[in-house]
């Protein structure tokens, strides 16, 4: 009996990992594989050199976007997206609060999760990265020669802005699309009428050549099933767009099993081309509604929120030929689209199989009308006249794929904890490698594009339990570095990141480092209450505002003191940063402000509120250290008691500034 | 036209390009300045010589050790220092100078040649002392509340800031290269013209 159980057991593991290593093999990685493989001289970068990659990691949960060097996995710097930022004034500071307006007003925080950087002819040209955030649906985008978000805008009758935030070839569109189905417009109704009545509401916003600036095209109401993931089509498909679906079965509770159902739910296969054409031939329907469209003005150094009323919706039954469902094993996360456009993979999730479409054959099953019946009046294809080959429990739990350009797919598998190579052609596995552990997304650079860059292999985890120093029970998640320039995957570096380091895209660093942006120009600053010299410099009362037009240079601030200012009274600080050198920024901090310091770039300017509740003498000093004399960068403001009569003055060295 | 006066008119053009090119280049290189500042002078005017914002840069800089300003146009509109009369002075030399050359070679003759240029020589000679004595005046015209005041350990002395005329000098964190920008080298070629024009035009004579 025991034989029987033992020989069962083995059976069972032999089937999950039918192409499981060798013991020995698992071993590369640890501390044996990394002496072996010379792992510590590939990812050593010597003092004062350069990385040869950016990642941008996203931080998940922590709402922003993380710049790191590959292949030494430093960190260089946190864009502030989605969540307010203390250290730099993001969010804090008048002039980027409203990039965080949105319909349901401030909100503070954001779960950021796919970055994906513009595309020129199918290649990451590094202009912009594009990221989404989740719970609140928006988009943002961030110029990568000044690394910082231009530009917010909110996706209306959207909810789990999941599928989003993908580019096209040529960055025509990023495409945003729902994770939840949602009443469309919203309303009012009981949550168990919500088959049949919700909708899944895919949008696509235009994205202008020269400015990058946002505008949602067209918003197309799709079933009301979850639409998880998505990928652009390439190349030879590049008028498509992918989706895949998940709870077909429209369950509104208990997803995990309600959702669980049906054996295949459908990766949707979208001709946006087609719909382009209608619309631009004055097709689709404009809805009411309310989102929030912030943007960030880099003469003016600040952020507008306008409110936007109305969105173009487009319902797939006006544009026949363009909305297509391929019958996709089990749940499909992962929606990835290879460099030739030829194939089509969804990552069956909840079924342990690759289901591989072909582009080819879908085109001919549409042409030859193979369909099999529909869903809400979009055809279904029948499964085998677009499917090109499954490969079959090549692990457990796959989410994501990305490519190199030999024709080979790595595919993260959560719950078995590994990493494989396949080739996409066989439908056979090369190699595979564990992870510490339950990977979620992997990024090669330009692996989601038609010309992905063989190198480099990053696999980020959620859970690190023993990986590094314990910090008590929440601990670090971690990406993990492969080089995939031979046949097997061989790691490198572990390293900690921020938050969830929930997806990531790389680039060449040369494609972006010579463009990086050093200093903003003094003489281009537009900013209405900017100072050009300490001439300018003032303080202005308007009722109990009080304007205070400040200058920072090496190592004052003009004025550095202040008298007049009175309990009850509402003080702006104006700072502009004088300097014209790089690496130069001052900051600034105001006792008992109920707000962030700022952080002020060289030529920048920005305001901080300050609301004195005390009579005093009230110190406010710069907090980066600038210079030699960074210490004496300390000014004083007098803020006497309501009513009283102290009369408003500034001076620099005992006379008002410039005089 | 003979050869002689090409050669003449070429000389008062390249003198005459000075108006276009720095003569002389003053480069600093710091830890904190991998990327260096520098200083293009010109007949006339300052201008950055590496980067963007340099003469302010270099200013801002400076005033730690108690330098006096540049005499940058910016800084004399502003009033933070005397405008430097060699601006003024080297234009109408420059101009004056070129415009002969052109005469001199229509003229074509190698007497006069051989004049305009030990008239050149002895301006250049002239210049050069110029602008080292200016260097010493703005190396050791130091402001008395200086935040940093340095003496020189060996003499016990303030310490002076003057750059190098020409070559290299380690100034406190600052390693200092002086050298001739492509105006200077325009100017030899102009005093080299107009010789070669005199030896060239006696040989023309002789013929």
């Amino acid at each position: 009996m025991k034989t029987i159980v033992k020989l069962a057991f083995a059976f069972i593991l032999a089937s999950f990992f039918g192409c499981a290593p060798t013991g020995s093999d698992k071993d590369k990685g640890t501390s044996k594989g990394a002496l072996s493989g010379n792992a510590a001289e590939k990812v050593y970068v010597a003092p004062g050199e350069y990385d040869s990659h950016y990642a941008f990691i996203s931080g998940g949960f922590s709402g922003q976007l993380s710049v790191y060097g590959l292949p030494s996995g430093r960190l260089f710097r946190v864009i502030p997206v989605f969540s307010q930022d203390p250290e730099k004034g993001y969010g804090y500071n008048e002039e980027t609060k409203p990039m965080l307006n949105t319909s349901h007003g401030f909100i503070p925080w954001g779960d950021a999760h796919h970055p994906d950087i513009s595309q020129t002819n199918g290649s990451l040209d590094g202009r912009w990265v594009f990221i989404n955030e989740n719970n609140t649906p928006r988009i943002a985008r961030i110029s990568l020669e000044t690394f910082e978000t231009e530009e917010i805008i909110e996706i209306p009758n959207s909810a789990g802005n999941h599928s989003s935030a993908y580019v096209t070839e040529n960055t025509e569109y990023v495409v945003a699309g729902t994770r939840f189905a949602v009443p469309f417009p919203q309303k009012d109704m009981p949550i168990s009428e919500m088959k049949g009545n919700f909708k899944g509401a895919l949008s696509f916003l235009k994205v202008d050549k020269e400015s990058g600036d946002m505008n949602i095209s067209f918003q197309i109401s799709m079933p009301g099933f979850d639409y998880d993931k998505c990928h652009p089509g390439r190349d030879k498909s590049h008028d498509w767009f992918f989706f895949t679906t998940y709870n077909t079965e429209e369950a509104n509770s208990l997803l995990e099993v309600n959702a669980s159902q049906n054996d295949k739910d459908f990766i949707a296969a979208i001709n946006w081309k087609k719909i382009e054409e209608y619309v631009a031939n004055g097709g689709g329907t404009k809805q009411p509604t309310n989102y929030a469209h912030n943007k960030w003005d880099n003469d003016k150094h600040t952020a507008t929120s306008v409110m936007v009323k109305e969105v173009l919706v487009v319902d797939p039954k006006d544009v026949p030929g363009a909305f297509y469902f391929l019958p996709t094993a089990k749940s499909p996360h992962g929606c990835d689209v290879d460099p030739t456009g030829e194939y089509i993979i969804g990552s069956g999730k909840l079924a342990a199989a690759m289901t591989v479409h072909s582009f080819s054959k879908m085109i001919k099953a549409i042409e030859a009308k193979a369909f099999d019946g529909d869903a809400y009046g979009i055809p279904i294809l029948k499964f085998e006249a677009v499917n090109y080959g499954v490969l079959e429990q090549p692990g457990l739990g796959p989410l994501h794929t990305e490519f190199d350009s030999r024709g080979n797919a790595y595919t993260t598998f959560f719950i078995s904890s590994e990493v494989v190579k396949w080739n996409v052609k066989d439908l056979k596995v090369i190699d595979r490698h564990p992870v510490y552990y339950s990977v979620g997304h992997l990024m090669i650079p330009g692996g989601n594009s038609r010309t992905p860059d063989d190198k480099y292999l990053i696999a980020m985890n959620k859970i690190t339990k023993d990986r590094y120093l314990p910090t008590g029970p929440e601990v670090c998640q971690s990406a993990q570095l492969f080089d995939i320039s031979g046949d097997k995957l061989e790691l490198l570096l572990d390293f900690p990141t921020i938050g969830e380091p929930h997806y990531a895209a790389g680039i060449a660093a040369d494609k972006i480092s010579s463009k990086s942006k050093k200093i903003y120009k003094l003489e281009e600053n537009k900013h209405p209450y900017a100072v050009k010299s300490e001439a300018e410099t003032k303080v202005v009362r308007n009722g109990n505002e009080v304007h205070v037009y400040m200058s920072m240079i090496r190592s004052h601030f003009s004025p550095d003191n202040i008298e007049g200012v009175k309990v009850g009274d509402k003080v702006f600080f104006h700072i502009t940063n004088l300097e014209q050198d790089y690496d130069v920024p001052h900051g600034f901090a105001m006792i008992g402000a109920n707000t962030s310091e700022m952080l002020i770039m060289p030529g920048r300017t920005a305001t901080s509120i300050w609301e004195p509740k005390q009579v005093g003498i009230w110190p406010m000093y710069c907090t980066d250290f600038c210079s030699a004399l960074h210490q004496e960068m300390q000014g004083y403001v007098r803020v006497s008691a309501k009513g009283s009569n102290t009369p408003l003055t500034y001076t620099l060295d005992g006379d008002i500034p410039g005089q | 036209m003979k050869k002689s006066k090409i050669l003449m008119v070429l000389a008062g053009l390249f003198l005459g390009s000075l108006f276009f090119f720095p003569i002389w280049k003053i480069t600093l290189i710091a830890p904190q300045y991998p990327e260096p500042l520098g200083l293009n002078i010109h007949i006339n005017r300052l201008s950055d010589g590496v980067q963007f914002y340099d003469v302010n840069n270099i200013d801002l800089l400076n005033h730690y050790i108690g330098m006096a300003h540049l005499p940058s146009k910016e800084n004399v509109i502003k009033g933070n220092v005397e405008p430097l009369l060699e601006f003024i002075i080297f234009p109408i030399v420059v101009s004056v100078m070129s415009v002969l050359a052109l005469i001199v070679g229509f003229i074509g003759k190698p007497k006069l040649y051989l004049i305009w240029l030990i008239i050149m020589v002895i301006l250049g000679i002239a210049g050069l002392y110029d602008f080292y004595r200016w260097l010493f005046i703005y190396g050791h015209n130091l402001d008395l509340n200086a935040i940093l005041k340095i003496t020189d350990p060996v003499t016990g002395l303030p310490m002076g800031y003057q750059p190098p005329f020409f070559g290299y000098k380690k100034i406190l964190n600052f390693e200092v290269y002086s050298f001739p920008a492509i105006g200077a080298y325009l100017m030899a070629s102009s005093m080299l013209l107009s010789f070669l024009a005199f030896f060239i035009s006696k040989k023309e004579i002789k013929n």
